[in-house]
């Protein structure tokens, strides 16, 4: 593979697990904390109703995983392509 | 010991760390000054990330808005952590391995332009100026609250403290002191909060307490606050939303891009050492600040439950005025409280219902400084909240200051005005603009204009619409162009003034609000402080249109876009 082409193949990778990870992001908080928070205040977890759990603790715990799982696939990432700082 | 000289020596003794650390941690060379020579640790860095961005708005007034709103304060929850996604796999990474100093300096470079870089340069100063207003105030109430000082006092020492370690050490003192203010800040915060989670549901986690069952009961503390907030005819907690779903969802969207657009915030993704850093940074950042913003919603529940059930306890009659606790009649002092014996009876009625309610004012930031009273928590932890409060203040201010300083320094004068400086002069400068920039915010603090309540809405708006968009444009486009940036940029920032403007008043002067601050004439019914998001839209969408029709950008600059797509090749940060 050609340096070009193999920089193409690692930016594709980059911008394909960004989208999966976005989509989560809007998941957790646009979904489960404000669009479907009614639907989701049906169901218990513990003392918490669902909803306002993903709202007010759930949704934030989500945004930490999903940032070290980026760091942690891209810096995979990084190297599989040859990429990384030497 | 008495509480107030407690509470003198606790913040006494912060204050010598943090100027013992502005004298260790010199800046030497505009580098250490501006990214504190681009070596710090990604975890150091993720805690002095925390720092800056945790503000007294957080520290003090979140909890009580989220007490208050309910359900409808998770907007801030989400919107002030979401953002940390957005920097970490949208810009972070690629403005480290761009590897300059300031923000304006990469818009400048990325579209070829002076008049973009000053573009930038004016959006950053306007965003982070009104925001610096609200940090000063802080520190003078904090200040005058806790310490029984004057505002003017409280305001001059801080200042003092802040000249000191930001003009001595720049980025290099800020980062250092930022570390330690976290550490007292996040102290201050839970330590109230385990106590109080432990006595109302045995549990000393805030978190898991917050979801358990009340001591001695089969009752679960959250349905319980509902109970007792729709007795009294207020909005059931865990349900009350604010205004529309649709606002809910913009309002969240625009706080969360501001947070990714805030030039303080994404200037500390500058000082660590390498691409991968800036990713994992970002995660370290937001654990930190994550710990205070899950352990806020139980702060603002169980202080919530505390107080109506110290006024109407359960089963009993309501509490006599005369026999009110002793935080009662501190917090009544302050004018934070105020009662008023409506129906004469000499007990206290606090209800959702205007014409009987007798807690004629319950000011909002009680539920954090009132909180170690009520929960009757030893004195040293109520000295130790008003040191994290200063401590909250300080580090944002700092941190504004800097990006302040930076861009009239190294974008405006060593930019733009006189090229041919050499480092030590424009090491000097720097030194002078943040003198000036403290200068200034310390005007501003002593005389806050009118506009001072709404403007760090307004900050948030102007990053969400001009900033972010052109930043991440630059990095994932390489067909956006000079033309395109800077026309999007001044359609972005022209939209969200206007309907912020128009609602709430040229520069916030009430009279001049021509559409009034009425719901009925929002656009869609999205209050003025979430449009951020939609002037986001219209930059997007403009400065694609722009570019489309104009010529495509020149090749160095495609080749530049592809070179800050791949962390290979990022030497350590350089001026030039």
């Amino acid at each position: 593979m050609s340096s070009e082409e193999n920089r193409k193949a690692y930016w594709k990778a980059n911008v394909r697990l960004m989208v999966t990870l976005l989509t989560v992001w809007f998941v957790i908080s646009y979904l489960c904390g404000i669009v479907f928070v009614e639907e989701l205040n049906n169901i218990r977890l513990g003392g918490y109703k669902l909803g306002f759990w993903f709202a007010q603790q759930g949704s934030m715990y989500g945004f930490v995983a999903i940032i070290f799982i980026y760091a942690r696939r891209m810096a995979a990432l990084d190297r599989k392509f040859d990429l990384h700082e030497k | 010991m008495e509480l107030q000289t407690l509470t003198f020596i606790v913040v006494g003794i912060t204050f010598a760390i943090y100027i013992g650390i502005a004298f260790w941690a010199r800046a030497g060379s505009t580098s250490e000054f501006y990214i504190a020579g681009g070596g710090i640790h990604p975890v150091a860095n993720g805690m002095a990330t925390a720092a800056d961005w945790m503000s007294a708005a957080s520290f003090i007034s979140m909890a009580g808005l989220i007490a208050f709103f309910g359900y409808g304060g998770s907007v801030f929850l989400m919107g002030w952590t979401g953002g940390y996604v957005l920097l970490a796999m949208l810009l972070a990474p690629y403005l480290r391995k761009y590897g300059k100093f300031t923000v304006p300096e990469f818009i400048g470079d990325r579209y070829y332009s002076k008049a973009a870089r000053i573009v930038a340069v004016v959006c950053l100063i306007v965003a982070s100026v009104t925001y610096v207003i609200g940090q000063m105030k802080g520190i003078g109430v904090a200040f005058s609250r806790f310490l029984e000082v004057s505002y003017e006092m409280g305001l001059a020492v801080g200042m003092g403290i802040v000249f000191i370690y930001a003009v001595v050490g720049g980025m290099k003192g800020i980062t250092y002191t930022q570390i330690a203010q976290y550490c007292v800040l996040i102290c201050a915060y839970t330590i109230p909060a385990i106590f109080i989670s432990l006595n109302l549901t045995g549990n000393p986690i805030p978190q898991l307490g917050l979801g358990s069952m009340l001591v001695g009961t089969e009752t679960y503390l959250l349905d319980r606050l509902d109970q007792v907030v729709t007795e009294l005819g207020f909005a059931e907690y865990t349900t009350s939303a604010r205004l529309s779903t649709l606002n809910t969802f913009v309002y969240t969207l625009s706080l969360m891009i501001g947070t990714a657009g805030l030039p303080h915030v994404i200037i500390r993704f500058f000082t660590v050492t390498k691409v991968s850093d800036a990713r994992i940074s970002a995660g370290w950042a937001l654990i930190f600040i994550t710990i205070l913003y899950t352990t806020a919603p139980a702060v603002a529940a169980m202080a919530r439950l505390n107080l109506h059930e110290t006024i109407a306890p359960a089963g009993e009659q309501n509490l006599v005025y005369d026999e009110r606790p002793s935080w009662f009649k501190n917090w009544e002092t302050t004018g934070l409280l105020k009662f008023e014996d409506k129906n004469q009876d000499g007990r206290i009625q606090y209800t959702a219902d205007k014409a009987s309610n007798e807690m004629v004012k319950v000011d909002r930031d009680i539920m954090v400084l009132a909180n170690p009273e009520i929960a009757r928590l030893p004195n040293w932890v109520i000295a130790l909240v008003a040191a994290g409060g200063l401590a909250a203040a300080l580090s944002t201010a700092a941190g504004l200051l800097l990006a302040i300083a930076s861009a009239i320094s190294h974008d405006l004068l060593k930019g733009v005005f006189r090229p041919d400086i050499t480092e030590k002069q424009e090491l000097l400068a720097s030194r002078i603009a943040m003198a000036g920039a403290i200068a200034l915010a310390g005007y501003l603090g002593f005389n806050p204009p009118d506009f001072a309540a709404g403007t760090v809405a307004l900050a948030f708006g102007l990053a969400a619409s001009s900033i972010f968009p052109a930043l991440m444009m630059g990095i994932f486009s390489k067909r956006i162009n000079r033309e395109g940036a800077i026309a999007g940029m001044v359609a972005g920032i022209s939209v969200t003034l206007l309907y912020v403007f128009q609602h709430k008043g040229i520069m916030f002067v009430a009279d001049t609000a021509y559409l009034g601050d009425m719901s009925p004439n929002w656009f869609m019914g999205i209050e003025p402080n979430a449009f951020g998001a939609v002037g986001a839209v219209v930059n997007f969408v403009i400065a694609y249109a722009v570019s489309m029709m104009t010529a495509e950008p020149p090749e160095h600059i495609q080749h530049l876009v592809e070179d800050i797509r791949v962390p290979a090749g990022a030497g350590g940060a350089t001026g030039h």
